[in-house]
């Protein structure tokens, strides 16, 4: 700490010591003003009223509504049954130009082995700058989430850490039909808070500019979704 | 694929970043605003892009009403219940392995923030776009004590990159369009690392792809990383930051130490409250179904992500605005912006012209209140706030957690009117003007017109006012002279109330 001086702006003073923060003091008073400001005017006792869909209409056909909610987001999608899935795999990831594909630990996603990519394990953990340099990487998800489109992450044995699927730049996430749901408040309902979570919605975009949406910042700029259903 | 290339950290020193302080009264600034076609071509743009965009996505879901209805509801329990939630949220953070701080102020807050990038013996830190560390004016506190903030959001950073100032919520470049944006790429990356790519296009993928080889290394080598937060959930500790361009999973994600500071008015009770808050939040801002990316996490997880993370409580003026029976809806806020991309005087004058980090009409009531509108000596900027408005409404209908917003500027008028400060206060007349200006008599404007754009002149490329056009007397003249100035100090609204006889006599 003592070495830190400012190097900014041509000032060469040394840093002033901060004051000792008086945290439970801070706390005390920021509770009290809060108490007093509620003393006199605590508004009414609301109920929230949850009388919003909390479940999916009805009839809706949840693999097709979510297979057409991810395309709206320029997001890939492919379905497959068990019977053609290694061929759709392989269909998926000759269309992305990969070969070298970074999976979880486990064996969950083993049977891409099969597309004829080389699986590289996370296992011990690639550091940032091997992931970087991966062409792709494929998990599976926790939940997904039909109206929207989004497929929710959770860290569990056949996704991994979070850091696996932000870095590479093409993400394949294969869904399975157990793990759809038709909205949102389904989704919240089905996910663990204690575990953490990456909700996705199509690939990285930006509306930063002219508001104009553009695919692909920081995150992979593909996603593809496998659909066994 | 990008490779990490070694480029330099720092070119040069950055020079301290504006701020809003001293800002001309809104009627002024707006004048300027609209002399500015370009500023004002992008907006309408930019504006009316959006809105068609929102209103499908919020036709589209049968229960929109029910939504907004329980998205307040929520949002006044919190209120109501704000002590008990707040040690609820402290209790359960710590439990997960966070460590929670209570900041009064913004003083406070930085000083926190400052402590504990030192105590990992950082000099950089990376930052997810966050109105709360705005507020406080933080990466000005970070950059005094030494320490280099990058901000990774697309427009946090053209705006940064550009030594301007943000001017919508969401999208903080808004007054920017793409040949702008690329000129300040251009100018502006290789001084602070990797260079802009040769030959970069104004094609908004190619931006695009420029930030992201630009911030790539930093990213990477990153120790700590300072985000806000959208919500956070009383019961779990669970803390939620809503995001589309992955910048903020990286920040949230890759770093040893994550510091998030939060306003105390982002709390949910319960975790199935976050279903109503993610279905009215992208919906409203962004007008998606759902945002790209949102990242929630607990305190700390094993092998997964910071293996510290601390969580700033702020209050900085939000127990004054609770107090007010009306006023205090404001902090319902999940700053979706919505009311600005809808607001007809926002199309027209900008963010700018309202002189604080909280544009719009949502601005124009949360600053006013924030500084403390029950003062006689309030200052001229924010008493001109209340009147920058014309009551048509469409903010409230466009809320999506009900903030009667024209009824908030109507009572706010009152009180400056019962202060003596009413529209009979030449400041509040000049207000109403600027107002009724913006709708279509710019040949009135005079003056304005010949002065320069307030984002591309009177800010050099160094943060420092470039030369201020001999049109621009009194307060325009006023605010440029204090910008000039050596970093100002970062302090409270409050304590810089007081030091300034409410911005009456400059620094
Ligand atoms: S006031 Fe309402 S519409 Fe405006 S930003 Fe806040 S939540 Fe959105």
């Amino acid at each position: 700490m003592s070495k830190l001086t400012w190097r900014r702006g041509g000032h060469t003073a040394p840093v002033a010591k901060p004051e000792p923060v008086e945290r439970g003091a801070s706390k005390a008073e920021m509770l009290g003003r809060l108490r007093d400001a509620l003393a006199d005017n605590r508004p009414p006792r609301a109920e929230v009223d949850r009388s919003y869909r909390r479940e999916r209409d009805a009839g809706t056909d949840l693999v097709g509504r979510f297979a057409e909610r991810v395309a709206d987001y320029r997001a890939r999608v492919l379905r497959a049954d068990s019977s053609d899935l290694v061929e759709t795999a392989a269909a998926l990831l000759r269309e992305a130009g990969v070969r070298r594909l970074v999976v979880p630990p486990g064996e969950r996603l083993a049977w891409l082995a099969a597309t004829g990519v080389e699986l590289v394990y996370d296992d011990p953990p690639l550091t940032v700058t091997q992931l970087d340099a991966a062409e792709g990487v494929a998990t599976e998800c926790a939940v997904a989430v039909a109206e929207t489109g989004t497929i929710v992450l959770d860290g569990g044995p056949d996704q991994g850490r979070r850091a696996l699927s932000l870095l590479p730049d093409y993400h394949l996430c294969v869904v399975r039909a157990e793990q759809l749901v038709g909205t949102v408040p389904e989704a919240v309902a089905r996910l663990d808070p204690y575990r953490p979570q990456t909700w996705i919605s199509g690939p990285s975009a930006t509306s930063d500019i002219e508001l104009d949406r553009v695919e692909g910042v920081h995150g992979p700029r593909r996603l593809h979704v496998l659909l066994l259903a | 694929m990008t490779s990490v290339q070694p480029y330099p950290r720092a070119v040069e020193p950055r020079p301290p970043e504006p701020t809003f302080l001293g800002m001309p009264p809104f009627p002024e600034a707006a004048r300027t605003a609209l002399s500015d076609a370009q500023l004002r071509a992008n907006l309408r743009k930019a504006t009316h892009t959006i809105r068609a965009r929102r209103q499908a996505v919020v036709d589209e879901l049968p229960d929109w009403e029910r939504l907004r209805a329980a998205g307040a509801a929520i949002k006044d329990d919190v209120l109501a219940h704000l002590p008990r939630y707040l040690e609820q949220l402290e209790a359960s953070v710590t439990a997960a392995g966070g460590t929670v701080h209570w900041a009064r102020d913004a003083d406070e807050a930085n000083a926190i923030v400052v402590d504990i990038v030192r105590a990992h013996g950082v000099d950089e830190v990376v930052k997810i776009k966050s109105m709360a560390t705005q507020e406080i004016d933080l990466n000005n506190a970070l950059g005094r004590a030494g320490i280099a903030a990058w901000e990774t959001d697309l427009a946090e950073m053209i705006v940064q990159l550009g030594h301007d100032l943000p001017s919508h919520l969401l999208v903080p470049a808004i007054h920017k369009n793409r040949r702008e944006i690329r000129d300040v790429f251009v100018a502006e990356m290789g001084r602070v690392g990797r260079p802009a790519p040769a030959g970069l296009t104004e094609r908004p993928a190619d931006l695009a792809e420029a930030a992201r080889l630009h911030l790539r290394e930093k990213f990477l080598s990153a120790k700590v990383a300072i985000s806000g937060g959208n919500f956070a959930v009383a019961e779990t500790g669970t803390v939620c930051v809503v995001e589309s361009e992955g910048n903020g999973r990286m920040c949230l994600t890759l770093p040893d130490v994550l510091v998030t500071v939060l306003g105390i008015e982002k709390l949910v009770p319960r975790w199935e409250d976050l279903e109503v808050f993610l279905q009215l939040l992208p919906r409203s801002s962004t007008g998606e179904r759902m945002n790209p990316y949102t990242s929630m996490w607990t305190g700390v997880t094993d092998g997964d992500g910071p293996r510290h993370f601390h969580l700033v409580l702020l209050d900085n003026g939000r127990s004054d605005v609770l107090a007010d029976p009306v006023g205090r809806q404001a902090l319902r806020c999940i700053r979706c912006s919505a009311c600005l991309n809808v607001c007809p005087v926002y199309e027209r004058v900008g963010g700018h012209a309202y002189g604080s980090v909280y544009p719009g009409p949502i601005g124009a009531i949360l600053t006013p209140q924030l500084r403390g509108l029950n003062q006689h000596d309030v200052d001229a900027q924010t008493a001109s706030l209340p009147y920058a408005s014309t009551l048509c409404g469409a903010c409230f209908e466009a809320c999506p957690v009900l903030i009667d917003i024209p009824q908030i500027l109507t009572r706010q008028r009152a009180q400056l009117t019962d202060l003596g400060r009413g529209p009979a206060h030449h400041a509040e007349k000049a207000a109403m003007r600027a107002v009724d200006w913006a709708f279509g008599q710019p040949w009135r404007l005079g003056l304005a017109q010949h002065a320069a754009s307030f984002s591309r002149h009177v800010v050099g490329r160094k943060g420092r006012i470039g030369k201020v056009p001999r049109l621009l007397g009194g307060p325009l003249g006023r605010w440029t002279a204090a910008r000039d100035a050596p970093a100002p100090p970062s302090e409270s609204f409050r304590s810089w109330h007081k030091r300034t006889a409410g911005g009456l006599e400059e620094p």
